[in-house]
């Protein structure tokens, strides 16, 4: 089984709609949204949620008023200025300390080594992760709870999951929906993963974006192919991106037009290449035939 | 005055709204600082295009273990949520990349034998675009912890009169580090079925960390009025509303700004300065 991680550095350049496509054209994937910051691809392929699991990223320090007796060794030791000294009074101080939830990492180390116990420190959910059937087939997607972390470890459970289910279904390519940027969510998405196709975009950002997550890639070691998309916006800059991109050691896999279509079929909730068959849907099966190409000659 | 512009949904026009705005603010004789949060993807610096004078390392504690001192205890490992330190056979191996600097460890050492050094995860840079006092972070290629970075760009001290925070994309953690001390929130959108869903969550977010917030809504000629209805039915404002215009996609892909390249719209962000001047005042 091979796992396909389509990935866009920047956000905003097409990325969902070209594994939309995929999914499409795939025929016999699994999917998975980890993109669970900002998860789009359930709005175009409309899954039904088969099942729902709690996902809880790590535990939350909170200071019970009633026990604090307001010694202070918490503030002093807590590394992500998370402890106030404004919480409620009780009969032995005037205030007490309080923790404010969205800065609190969840370490613990307030928990440990406060000498009162006055403090809970307890697993808390911050979002939920289900198990799909769409009419391209299984997918597994994500949605993290508003303001929480560790969005890397929900991606490492849609990953391990969308395998799980690949390997049940006897289905041999997993289709990844990776998170944007270069940091703790797209690592997750890419890490171990058998290739990495870049969308980018034919602007000096996506050119410089590409750049970062091309270092990523090669930091991990991942086979990485690049797709321009919307490439005749700019098509010296496109071709400049080539040229970078190959000196670079990545494979062109191919581009796609500027087609407003593709946002026609956002709003139909279809994938471009189910809305229309010519034109830039010519472009993604192009693309997606040399995915397959490279995924079949390179990967064993 | 700090305005943080955001999005949940990367691509909407964050850094096009954030340096136009810093352009327009400074032709108005404000005193303008612009620092690009996103660090994992810092975009800013190619619009603007500064002057950087000033480099500098930053990082976080990350434990250093002295095996003189080290009696094989297993507390560091204990006490670390994160697997980042741990006590096998008769050595404490740390994992670098693992680590959130909590200071657990060394706190927890009995023996006295750790204790937290410095370790670079990215690059604060600092300079001048013209007026505009400029700020980024490069986070460190294969680096997870974008956190101490933001807090660096946003701490850097410019005695600016508007400080324009270019936000990450998304809703988790690197967004509200960034935004979680603004004035007003400007959350930057575009009217299609993936802009409109990343625009909720974007809300929701910002609405559970109580700050003010707006809405900027670009390649509005795009689609429809769902936004509209959305905004009016929450009581959001929409500050200003950039047309669909090839010609601006344009000048974005060759690096310039459109109050340079596109004069005509000056007047966009100048009006959306005057609404941003006009909530805040209004708010506080
Ligand atoms: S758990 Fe850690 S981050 Fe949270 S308040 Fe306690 S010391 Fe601070
Ligand atoms: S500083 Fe905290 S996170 Fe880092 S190794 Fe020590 S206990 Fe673990």
């Amino acid at each position: 089984m091979k796992e396909l991680v389509v990935i866009s550095g920047k956000g905003g350049t097409g990325k969902t709609s070209i594994v939309a496509s995929f999914a499409v054209l795939a025929k016999k994937a699994v999917l998975a949204d980890c993109d669970v910051d900002a998860a789009d691809l359930h709005l175009v392929l409309e899954p039904r949620i088969v099942k729902r699991s709690q996902f809880s990223g790590g535990s939350q320090a909170r200071i019970m008023p009633g026990h604090c007796i307001a010694c202070g060794k918490c503030e002093e030791i807590c590394r992500f200025d998370a402890i106030f000294y404004d919480g409620p009074g009780n009969g032995r101080v005037e205030k007490t300390y309080r923790v404010d939830p969205i800065a609190c990492e969840g370490c613990g180390v307030c928990a440990y080594f406060c000498a009162e116990n006055a403090i809970e420190f307890t697993p808390v959910v911050n979002g939920e992760w289900f198990v799909s059937d769409t009419r391209c087939g299984p997918m597994v997607h994500a949605r993290l709870g508003i303001a929480q972390e560790n969005s890397g470890k929900l991606v490492s459970i849609v990953r391990t999951e969308a395998k799980k289910l690949a390997e049940e279904r006897k289905r041999d390519l997993v289709i990844i929906d990776g998170a944007p940027g270069i940091g703790c969510p797209v690592i997750a998405s890419i890490t171990g993963a058998d290739l990495v196709l870049v969308v980018t975009e034919p602007t000096l950002s996506g050119l410089h974006d590409l750049e970062r997550v091309a270092d990523l890639t090669k930091h991990f070691g991942i086979e990485t192919l690049v797709c321009i998309n919307k490439w005749d916006l700019n098509k010296d800059l496109g071709s400049e991106i080539e040229r970078i991109a190959r000196r670079r050691g990545l494979k062109m896999a191919g581009n796609v037009r500027y087609d407003h279509v593709v946002t026609e079929a956002q709003i139909k909730k279809k994938s471009v290449v189910e809305y229309r068959e010519d034109g830039v849907t010519t472009d993604i099966r192009q693309l997606w035939a040399e995915v397959v190409a490279l995924m079949d000659k390179d990967l064993p | 005055m700090q305005i943080a512009i955001a999005s949940g949904k990367g691509g909407t026009g964050k850094t096009t709204v954030a340096t136009n705005l810093a352009w327009v603010a400074s032709r108005n004789g404000r005193k303008v600082a612009y620092l690009d949060c996103d660090v994992e993807e810092p975009n800013g610096h190619i619009f603007l295009k500064p002057e950087l004078s000033d480099r500098k390392p930053v990082g976080d504690l990350i434990p250093q273990v002295e095996a003189e001192k080290c009696t094989l205890c297993g507390k560091c490992g204990e006490i670390c949520r994160y697997s980042a330190i741990v006590c096998v056979g008769q050595k404490v191996l740390v994992y670098p990349e693992m680590c959130h600097g909590c200071g657990g460890c060394w706190l927890v050492c009995p023996a006295g034998a750790i204790t937290g050094v410095s370790r670079e995860m990215g690059t604060l840079e600092t300079g001048r675009a013209g007026a505009i006092q400029f700020a980024h972070g490069l986070l460190n290629v294969g680096e997870i912890r974008a956190i101490p970075l933001i807090k660096a760009v946003k701490s850097t001290d410019f005695r600016a009169d508007l400080s324009i925070v270019d936000a990450p994309p998304g809703t988790s953690c690197p967004v509200i580090e960034a935004v979680r001390d603004a004035d007003l929130v400007i959350l930057v959108t575009e009217p299609t079925p993936f802009g409109f869903h990343d625009l909720k969550l974007a809300v929701e977010t910002v609405q559970a960390l109580k700050l003010p917030l707006g809405v900027v809504i670009n390649r509005a000629s795009l689609g429809g009025r769902e936004i509209h209805t959305y905004c009016t039915a929450r009581r959001i404002p929409i500050l200003a509303e950039i047309p669909d215009d090839r010609r601006l996609a344009e000048a974005y892909s060759r690096g310039e700004m459109a109050c340079d390249a596109l004069p005509e719209y000056q007047s966009v962000f100048t009006g959306l300065l005057e609404a941003i001047a006009y909530r805040v005042s209004s708010s506080s």
